[in-house]
């Protein structure tokens, strides 16, 4: 055998030894390859999609909300958000931008530092720009790169400061409603409601964001759009609201602090709803100032306060309605109701005050509403009782919440012999009674009730279930049946309140349509009360106006209340105003009877 | 008389052509070209930005290096035997100049520049190292002892390793470490002193480990840290082994499609068209592919083994077996490295990654492959 042969063999060992490590280093890679690409396959691939696909929300357009004839009460308006991606964004270039956008330098770099965020992901460093703000960036868009104009969509309120209270306001996603599910698929930083029905429908209103789904490099720069979702608008929305109805009421009431409603007592639809003073709502639709909002909390008017809904005082002479209604439902007007009103009587120990000094003499049931007599009520709701009084109180509505979801509402009180146990562990005293029937004492109710009370008396008995959203079914919270009679003295003396020589609300006298109403005094009584107002400006002192109404008074089709704070009597404050009401709304519907100077046609 | 294969002429004859290795040079220009076709995808432009001309300059210099193989061919290697220590000599004085113009400069410097052409003097001087060995090892016939390691360590690595390490080129530096230990073992140890050597080994790991830490840049310490946790901080050191897992993973079974890639193009996988080719290899061919070009990889390597089998001498043998192990440690670290299966050392792909003067070497060093198969017969001329 040759030294060739013997070293070949020599070799062939060693060469067998480097195949074997070799096949062996080969083989672990190909378990890796297996391991990463076909077990990892679907998940490495997920992990791929997520580096390359930047999904941008597109806000949608957001539903408008119209009254009831379907006239636009907000539009939809643009907010502007200035962001960078600081990938692209030049240092040098931070003191230039800061000074366009009115910042401090440091301020702006503390954002651009910011740790928690993507690679490319822009980060927002003015929310809500100005105009000025923006156009002063597209100006110098070609120094800037990396800077974008995002925009959101905000709303306008076509007539600043009306319904407010109804509408509500629009503010942009707060940090503790970011992580909740009911948010989930809204973007951050957008706008959605917050308060008022913009909060309550928020959700069908907003509609669906849309998708820009685009492909991105590392750096974050767009390569191009892959994908597009278009946004689906938000729902449109018409309210029960009549323009016009509204309008009449917020500029009667402008100077006022109070609430009017205006109910169709036939369906329960809210025709009308003010609680001033109120705010603007576009204060808050371009992101509100802390400034503006401390004025808006500390205003001592409490402009931001529902006072139609979360407001309750008594409801003076307006409750006599009740009372009446209890006295000819139970049989106590039959001709020995008749009293004599010398302008007080006696009850027990006290005396108990007409508010006609020198008395009313003969009253009789219709008398003692148009003229409101104080005694008369008196001497009916001794023989009622207190209980039979609260039985059709709450028939009318009183004492329960209505129930719009708009704020926490003021539930009122409606006083009775239990009520009295429960709450303060004594019983009811008769002479409670008394202040009960004028609508003073513990009786206290919010003006959505006072309007409540009167659409159900008008519409014989039915409570409604108050609506603000049209084309719901209507709803009935309960059925009290009315003798048909009956209402017609009640409703016949109502319309002697504004018609009559002697009607309490005379001055709400339409040449336009026939009205009925009631008018109501509720004092401010509490000695305390008395202490801490004194030497301020003497309108506090004044009582409270009230006046609840319908029309027109033959065939109600709407039915209202209004208060007025410190406004003094309801006759004088009050009526005026649902007057201005009635008619704004009898315009609009043709009702009027023809006047003896109008056109004829039929 | 002297050897009679002084410089001979090439002769281009039909012999030539019949004994040429042309499935070796095929694999490699195929592995080659498909290295062509993913610096492409892995640079072309998604953004309308002027699309980049790597992979024009790859082809550019794949002509050049299949040249450079064939002149390698020609050249008779008992011609090179003769000359390699000069050879060596030669490599030596490269990586010198290199560190002493680093030097100058700031910073690690792999560069000479010759006129138009920059190259790395540590490719070539890879090519010399073997040959200085093999040279050697050819002429000692004995198992080594631990004389003959303490020996030929000091006379063959501690200087080309010394003047690495202070470029700083740690890739290359430990490639020159394995390439040395595996020639070594070929040539065969005692088992007593290779039993020693391990235990040693071992034994300083520790120590040598926290001196070894202590001398490392900032950058090699954390693609050391970025191998050990990758996902403790995947936007920093860990970034470009997590992106290279999602790069080879997101291929799955059968890849995205050639041109279908995302991760290099859009720029989320770093030094994609260099060290980390492979990666953007396995995307779009997925692991049909992968699989498939492993099994290229493995067929030039035991082209090289049968090579090494067939020399007629133990120089050729050498070489031979050299130039597998060089390739053997390129490919295995290179694509572990980019598997998350061995830290970030900077080492490229064989025949794949960008890079012309790797890519003239690899050329070369196949070329001797070749030439050793070609002259297996005693009387070729």
């Amino acid at each position: 055998m040759d030294a060739t042969t013997d070293r070949r063999i020599a070799h062939l060992k060693r060469t067998r030894a480097v195949l074997v490590f070799l096949l062996t280093a080969f083989g672990v890679l190909a378990l890796r390859l297996w391991q990463l690409q076909v077990l990892g396959g679907l998940e490495f691939r997920q992990l791929a999609e997520n580096n390359r696909v930047r999904i941008e929300k597109e806000t949608a357009p957001r539903g408008i909300i119209y009254d009831r004839f379907g006239r636009p009460l907000v539009k939809n308006v643009p907010a502007f958000d200035i962001s960078v991606v600081p990938e692209e964004f030049p240092g040098d270039r931070t003191e230039l931008l800061a000074s366009l956008l009115s910042l401090q330098t440091e301020e702006l770099e503390a954002i651009l530092k910011t740790k928690r965020r993507t690679r490319g992901e822009p980060l927002k460093v003015k929310i809500d720009a100005s105009l000025d703000e923006v156009a002063l960036v597209e100006a110098r868009r070609l120094e800037l790169p990396g800077v974008r104009v995002d925009v959101e969509i905000s709303r306008g309120y076509l007539y600043d400061d009306m319904a407010s209270h109804v509408l509500g306001y629009l503010g942009r996603l707060r940090p503790d409603q970011q992580n909740s599910d009911e948010y989930k698929h809204v973007p951050a930083n957008a706008y959605i409601g917050q308060w008022g029905l913009e909060a309550r429908y928020d959700e069908s209103l907003r509609g669906k964001p849309g998708d820009r789904v685009y492909e991105v490099n590392a750096l974050g720069q767009r390569i191009r759009q892959i994908g597009y979702v278009p946004p689906e608008k938000g729902q449109d929305i018409y309210l029960t609201l009549d323009l016009d109805v509204q309008l009449a009421a917020e500029k009667a009431l402008r100077e006022e602090t109070g609430a009017a409603v205006a109910l169709d007592p036939n369906t329960g639809e809210v025709l009308a709803f003010v609680s001033r003073p109120s705010f603007d709502p576009n204060l808050f639709s371009t992101g509100i100032s802390s400034d503006q909002w401390n004025r808006l909390l500390e205003d001592p008017r409490k402009p931001l306060f529902n006072r139609a809904l979360q407001a309750q005082f008594p409801p003076g002479s307006t409750f006599k309605i009740v009372v009446a209604l209890a006295g000819l439902e139970q049989g106590y007007v039959d001709g020995s109701d008749v009293v004599t009103c010398k302008g007080w009587i006696s009850f027990g120990s006290r005396i108990f005050r007409c508010w006609k000094r020198e008395g009313h003499g003969l009253v009789d049931f219709r008398r003692a509403l148009v003229e409101s007599c104080d005694v008369y009520f008196y001497s009916l709701g001794l023989k009622l009782g207190i209980d039979t009084i609260a039985r059709y109180a709450r028939a009318l509505g009183l004492g329960t919440r209505p129930g719009l979801g708009l704020v926490p509402e003021a539930a009122g009180i409606v006083p009775s012999s239990q009520w009295k146990r429960s709450r303060f562990k004594e019983p009811w005293y008769p002479g409670e009674t008394l202040n009960a029937a004028i609508g003073q004492g513990y009786v206290s109710v919010s003006p959505f009730q006072a309007a409540q009370m009167t659409a159900t008396l008008v519409n014989g008995g039915k409570l409604h279930q108050p609506r603000l959203i049209m084309g719901f079914p209507v709803g009935t919270l309960g059925i009290t049946e009315f003798r048909p009679d009956i209402l017609e003295k009640v409703r016949d003396a109502l319309l002697g309140v504004v018609e009559d020589l002697h009607g309490t609300a005379r001055v709400a006298r339409s040449e336009l349509v026939s009205i009925g109403g009631k008018t109501g005094t509720a004092q401010v009584t509490s000695l305390s009360e008395w202490k801490e107002i004194e030497g301020e400006d003497k309108g506090r002192l004044e009582d409270h106006a009230w006046f609840v109404a319908f029309a027109p008074a033959e065939n109600p089709q709407i039915a209202l209340s209004v208060f007025v704070e410190h406004g003094g009597h309801g006759g004088s404050a009050a009526s005026p105003i649902a007057k201005v009401m009635i008619e704004a709304f009898t315009k609009e519907r043709n009702l009027a009877p023809p006047g003896p100077g109008g056109a004829h046609d039929g | 008389m002297a050897d009679p294969v002084l410089l001979p002429l090439p002769r281009f004859n039909r012999r030539f052509i019949v004994t040429f290795d042309w499935v070796l040079l095929g694999l490699v220009v195929l592995v080659a070209g498909l290295g062509i076709l993913t610096i492409y995808s892995a640079t072309r432009s998604l953004s309308g930005d002027i699309q980049l001309t790597y992979h024009i300059r790859q082809a550019g210099w794949l002509g050049f290096s299949v040249a450079a193989l064939l002149v390698t061919v020609a050249v008779d290697y008992r011609w090179l035997q003769r000359f390699a220590y000069a050879l060596y000599g030669l490599g030596l004085i490269l990586l010198l100049a290199v560190l002493i113009k680093g030097r100058m400069g700031m910073g690690a410097q792999r560069w000479l520049s010759l006129g138009v052409v920059a190259f790395q003097p540590s490719e070539m001087a890879k090519i010399f190292f073997i040959l200085a060995l093999s040279r050697y090892f050819a002429e000692v016939k004995r198992p080594f002892g631990m004389r003959d390691i303490i020996r030929v360590s000091a006379l063959f690595l501690l200087s080309p390793l010394a003047l690495l390490v202070l470029q700083p080129d740690l890739g290359t530096g430990l490639i020159f470490c394995f390439i040395y230990a595996g020639m070594v073992l070929i040539v065969g140890v005692r088992r007593k002193v290779l039993i020693a050597l391990i235990l040693s080994v071992a034994l300083a790991v520790p120590f040598l480990g926290s001196v070894f830490w202590s001398g490392l840049k900032p950058y090699q310490r954390n693609r050391i840290l970025a191998f050990v946790q990758p996902q403790a901080d995947p936007s920093g050191i860990g970034y470009q082994i997590n992106q290279s897992k999602i790069t080879i993973g997101s291929g799955a079974l059968l890849g995205k499609g050639y041109l279908k890639g995302t991760q290099g193009a859009l720029r989320f996988l770093p030094e994609k068209h260099t060290d980390f080719i492979f990666s953007i290899f396995a995307e779009e061919w997925g692991f049909v592919g992968s699989i498939a070009l492993l099994m290229l990889f493995l067929l030039v390597l035991l082209r090289g083994l049968e090579t090494a089998q067939m020399a007629k001498d133990r120089f050729g043998y050498f070489v031979a077996m050299g130039v597998v192990t060089m390739f053997t440690l390129y490919i295995c670290i290179n694509i572990a490295m980019t598997l998350g299966l061995a830290p970030v050392v900077g080492v490229p792909l064989p025949f794949m990654s960008y890079g012309g003067t790797a890519l003239v070497t690899n050329f070369i060093a196949v070329g001797l492959l070749i030439n050793v198969r070609m002259r297996r017969f005693q009387l070729f001329y």
